[in-house]
């Protein structure tokens, strides 16, 4: 396993208005390796991990101090193109969320607006794309069939197919099961041990064994403070700080 | 029991509702139908009034009402459809957008004969636009703006923002995330408006009594700038003006009846085109 920190948050902090969201995170996130976040609902996992590819931005009257790199390279930076970050740091959200269109459009959606028009290309990334999310065999002969017809979990898959498609580095997933059956939730967490041989990847997630089934490495948020960061084995075998232990035993949360 | 018998009472009362609404529809349309098709011919839609507008047909205003209807909606679409875009994406929350908005729902009260003396004033009188189909398709089109505003910014809305935030994560721009996903989901609904506005317009008077209508002309509008017959205005002269009051009412249902089915055909073709537009992603 490699130990390169592609993406490291220093001393950051967030607010709604005047609500402080989080509290000086610092944490390192490894490259080609899986971080899962947890906590319970309201602490800041879903508002962190939504900074690293400033998706944060869409919501007004928001304020932030604090540093995000990615691969040594503050994102915060005024200088920086938040489009350049979002093609590097992809994002696959708690509602399977494919585009209107076609399976085919879905995928070739977000190489067409970087810019690249060789069709040859684009069919080729797009069987790729497929292939590596583990949904090419279902869908090779319905590529023109609109992506709303596939099932729940398929639609999800599509949309990890979807952000592969693009120069991704880093896939940001926001509890990508909540919606999804038992099956197809198997599916996505066999999917994302594969993806890791390629890509950094960090997950929210509400459910325990889901971390400690996929992860390399756990945060545990509370109230928007990183309390514990850790090998995802030992944050469940022996946490540090009671509070991570009342909380991955079901004492609350 | 009670509770049964109450609900049964209230879908009774419901069902009424529509029933009555449904036997006013139906009642207009077999009253003008029945009268009017009697003098439908082909003579009366391919040829102009004659004799004092007691024979003839009345060509020139279905042609005229074409071009003043498609003349507003060329002019109130792209520029309703910016103004929705701006308000719903890109804008900031905020008092002065409220305010915006408030004014442009007052725009959709605004009594319509006010368009007319407004499109006198300013198109006709100031930019010297004269009495033409450009006045009256720009005072049309004002009238149909805020309905087109408005249906397009409930489209806009309807669309879930985790589409827009898939789009942007994928590193697309704002404007490639509203020209590619945001525009082609809300066509349906935006689709909608236009059908609306087109119904509204065709119909008017008031804002083309002084802007656009002329009472009889020979022939048809040989451009933007000249005057036209409008089917409304038509049935207004017909009931009010000239000297044979009997022959001339006949040919007034006639014209209704054109408008009627003018506007439900255009209506059908949009409803059509967005049956379409919806199937081919459900």
């Amino acid at each position: 396993m490699s130990n390169r920190i592609k993406v490291k948050a220093e001393d950051v902090n967030f607010f709604y208005a005047k609500t402080q969201a989080l509290k000086d995170i610092n944490l390192d996130i490894l490259e080609k390796q899986v971080t899962a976040i947890i906590g319970p609902s309201g602490c800041g996992k879903s508002t962190f991990i939504r900074l690293l590819n400033r998706m944060d931005e869409l919501v007004p009257n928001t304020s932030l101090t604090g540093k995000i790199f990615l691969d040594g390279e503050d994102i915060l930076e005024s200088k920086i193109d938040v489009v350049d970050i979002r093609k590097q740091v992809g994002m696959v959200f708690q509602k399977p969320n494919p585009f209107p269109k076609t399976i085919f459009e879905n995928i070739s959606y977000g190489i067409k607006v970087n810019g690249i028009r060789d069709k040859e290309f684009i069919c080729q990334k797009v069987e790729e794309s497929l292939k590596k999310a583990a949904l090419w065999n279902e869908v090779r002969d319905r590529l023109c069939d609109s992506a709303l017809k596939l099932s729940g979990g398929q639609q999800q898959r599509l949309c990890i197919a979807r952000s592969l498609a693009v120069e991704t580095q880093v896939i940001l997933f926001d509890e990508p099961c909540a919606s999804l059956d038992p099956i197809s939730t198997a599916k996505i967490e066999e999917l994302i041990l594969e993806l890791k041989k390629e890509y950094t990847i960090v997950i929210v997630t509400h459910n325990m064994q889901q971390a400690a089934r996929v992860s390399d490495h756990t945060a545990f948020f509370l109230m928007g403070e990183l309390i514990e960061v850790g090998k995802t084995q030992d944050i469940f075998t022996k946490p540090k700080d009671p509070r991570t232990e009342a909380y991955i035993t079901g004492r609350f949360g | 029991m009670r509770a049964k018998l109450t609900q049964k009472l209230g879908f009774f009362l419901l069902f009424f509702c529509i029933a009555a609404t449904l036997l006013c529809l139906g009642s207009i349309i077999y009253f003008i139908a029945s009268r009017g098709i009697k003098v439908i011919s082909w003579e009366f839609l391919t040829q102009g009034p004659r004799m004092s507008m007691t024979q003839g047909g009345v060509a020139p205003a279905i042609v005229g009402t074409l071009y003043l209807t498609l003349g507003a909606i060329i002019f109130a679409l792209p520029l309703g459809l910016a103004c929705a875009i701006y308000l719903c994406e890109y804008s900031p929350k905020g008092f002065v957008v409220n305010i915006i908005r408030i004014s442009i729902n007052n725009l959709a009260g605004v009594p319509s004969v006010v368009f007319g003396l407004f499109g006198l004033a300013v198109f006709v009188k100031f930019f010297g636009f004269g009495v033409s189909i450009l006045s009256g398709s720009l005072a049309l089109g004002i009238l149909a703006l805020p309905l087109i505003i408005s249906s397009a910014q409930e489209a806009l809305l309807a669309i879930p923002q985790s589409i827009r935030e898939a789009s942007l994560s994928l590193g697309a721009t704002r404007w490639e995330t509203i020209k590619n996903i945001v525009l082609p989901t809300a066509l349906p609904g935006i689709l909608t408006g236009v059908i609306l506005s087109i119904g509204r317009v065709a119909g008017e008077t008031a804002p083309i009594l002084f802007t656009a209508a002329a009472f009889y002309l020979r022939g048809y509008p040989k451009s933007i700038f000249s005057e036209v017959m409008a089917l409304p205005y038509h049935i207004y002269a017909l009931m009010t003006e000239g000297t044979h009051p009997d022959k001339q009412t006949a040919i007034a249902y006639g014209c209704s009846l054109i408008l009627l089915a003018m506007v439900l055909f255009i209506s059908a073709t949009a409803i059509f085109i967005r049956q379409k537009q919806k199937g081919a992603h459900v």
